[in-house]
């Protein structure tokens, strides 16, 4: 069974099974407060999935902004370790994919989401493969909003609001059952860390 | 649960340092530090989303490394305990997250603390000194934080004396230090380049301690006038094209500093007739301010009681020393529902309790 646990947008976990089937799911699509309910709502899906025994925590890695993305990617390490289980990295534009994928597995399309700083972080897709995972045509890329419409000219692409983490799980099982790492151990950041770093810091230092 | 003996994991994020500790009872087993400072050190000042990317990093292989430290396993927990505040949101939320995963993926109690009280649990963990009295005064001093505490009883009654109204002691610290070309963290680079220097060459400022800031800021600090006293110093002396005393200038900086903060301890000391005074947090590395407060201290009548300099800095041992008090003295778990709060007052010593006993019993 495998739990999936996304904050590049809201906050969103899920337990699915190995198969794909989505037992429990629970999200807020508040952008901010990942800290806040990241507990309950994994206290939730567990209870609602029957306690069931975890095999693999399949971590949404982003892009998505930094302060929400990475509190599910910390959860998810910590429940791994304490399940003593693998993390599965999932790139979260994939889930997103998915969904539009499953209906039309050859369709083409881009999917963006906001990166904050008035700009789009965006994937393209071109279908659906073998393993029943998306094809990825670049890797996620960011943009800004104002030069959007001409840097995915071609594109069929739209700004997705959401996250299902039970899409996210479902990319995860097909992952796992086809023996692949799809996504990065680290987090889909997409900007440096100092770009808000002030000429001068403010040193609010240590201890 | 164990409540004579509990077995905790504290998790701390607040700053640049990711502490993981791991106390049964009053005893400590690990005190696991990993630390972004060296990333910092071009920018002269913790960059807070450095701060937070490096907590993601460092996470799970500091709590395995104070699990290997400690002999004991997950399972073996009593509970967890996290920073909750104050101290900066982002890299606050990453212990957070962290922390609730860790414990509902354990099944296990969580104990949500407050950072400044953890800093005065840290000297119970301190097997070779005499148990803490109360009540005492505290004083913490670091980059973050200079507060000045009233401890009457560690998990009830913490009261906060006064705090800096600008910059922070660290702060001042490092921003002297770039003055005087020093490189970061200025601490140390101050406290070296003082050692030859004379403590009184220069009358620098003492903020707040004139007779009419007794009124309103008796115990509150303020470092930002000093360090624009020492910059002007030091642009008049550059402009009439003489050399820059450095050994000096630090040496009667740090003099400032430290005689605030020991002047303002003492006397909270002498205000309330508590005769003992506790230090923390990052700053009490200085040499000079132990020096200080000790001899100083011991004129008063004030026993000084200052921590090894390993839980003195920002850990998780401290936080999971402070649970440990909690759970000791009969309180209930934290809800999950807490966040970061980067403002959490001192008076908040756990966060979110259950509103009843709690629920783990
Ligand atoms: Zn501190």
């Amino acid at each position: 069974m495998i739990l999936a646990i996304d904050t590049s947008l809201g906050s969103a976990v899920a337990v699915v099974d190995r198969d794909g089937t989505v037992l429990a799911e629970a999200h807020t699509d508040d952008r901010l407060g990942h800290a806040e309910v990241i507990g309950d709502l994994l206290a939730r899906v567990l209870q609602d999935a029957g306690d069931p025994v975890i095999t693999h925590v399949a971590a949404g890695m982003g892009p998505g902004p930094f302060t929400g993305l990475r509190i599910g990617i910390a959860a998810a390490r910590t429940f791994a370790l304490a399940r003593g289980v693998e993390v599965v990295p999932v790139v979260s534009h994939d889930a997103i994919a998915l969904g539009l994928l499953e209906s039309d597995d050859d369709a083409e399309f881009a999917v963006a989401t906001d990166a904050r700083r008035r700009e789009l972080a965006w994937t393209a897709y071109t279908g659906i493969d073998a393993d029943g995972l998306p094809v990825r045509h670049a890797e996620p890329a960011l943009v800004a909003r104002a030069e959007a419409e001409i840097a995915l000219t071609g594109w069929i692409w739209g700004e997705a609001a959401q996250l299902d983490a039970g899409l996210l799980g479902r990319v995860a099982a097909r992952a796992i059952a086809a023996g692949r790492i799809i996504g990065p151990d680290e987090p889909l950041y997409l900007r440096s860390p100092d770009v808000a770093a002030p000429k001068t810091a403010s040193p609010k230092g240590g201890a | 649960m164990n409540r004579t003996e509990p077995l905790v994991l504290g998790i701390e994020s607040s700053c640049d340092e990711t502490g993981i500790g791991i106390v049964r009872g009053r005893t400590l087993l690990s005190n696991t530090i990993a630390s972004s400072m060296d990333e910092h050190a071009r920018y002269g000042g913790v960059i807070p989303e450095i701060a937070a990317r490096a907590h993601l990093e460092a996470l799970q292989p500091a709590i395995e490394a104070a699990l290997a430290e400690s002999g004991v396993t997950l399972d073996e927990l009593d509970a967890v305990a996290v920073t909750s505040g104050p101290g900066l949101a982002g890299a606050l939320m990453v212990g957070v997250g962290a922390a609730k995963a860790l414990a509902v993926g354990l099944g296990k109690p969580l104990y949500a603390v407050n950072h400044l009280v953890g800093h005065i649990a840290a000297d119970i963990l301190d097997d070779s000194a005499e148990p803490l009295e109360y009540p005492t005064v505290a004083l913490l001093v670091s980059g973050g934080h200079t507060s000045l505490l009233l401890v009457r009883d560690l998990t009830t009654d913490v009261e906060l004396l006064g705090e800096t109204m600008d910059d922070a002691a660290g702060e001042a610290f490092d921003k002297v230090a770039r003055l005087l070309g020093l490189p970061y963290p200025g601490g140390p680079q101050i406290d070296r380049a003082a050692a030859d220097g004379d403590p009184t060459a220069i009358r620098f400022p003492r903020g707040l301690s004139r007779a009419s800031d007794m009124a309103d800021h008796r115990y509150d600090f303020s470092f930002s006038g000093l360090k624009t006293a020492v910059a002007r110093w030091v642009e008049q002396k550059r402009a009439a094209g003489e050399e820059i005393p450095v050994a000096d200038v630090a040496a009667s900086f740090r003099e400032a500093v430290v005689d605030v903060l020991v002047t303002k301890a003492l006397d909270a000391c002498a205000q309330y007739g508590v005769p003992r005074l506790l230090l923390g947090g990052g700053v009490i590395a200085n040499r000079r301010l132990r020096e200080v407060a000790l001899e100083r201290g011991a004129k008063a009548g004030v026993t000084v009681r200052i921590p090894p300099l390993s839980l003195c800095t920002d850990n998780g041992a401290m936080i999971a020393g402070l649970a440990s008090e909690l759970i000791m003295s009969g309180r209930g778990a934290s809800t999950l529902a807490f966040g970061a709060d980067s403002t959490l007052p001192v008076t908040e010593i756990q966060v979110a309790p259950a509103p009843s006993a709690g629920r783990d019993g």
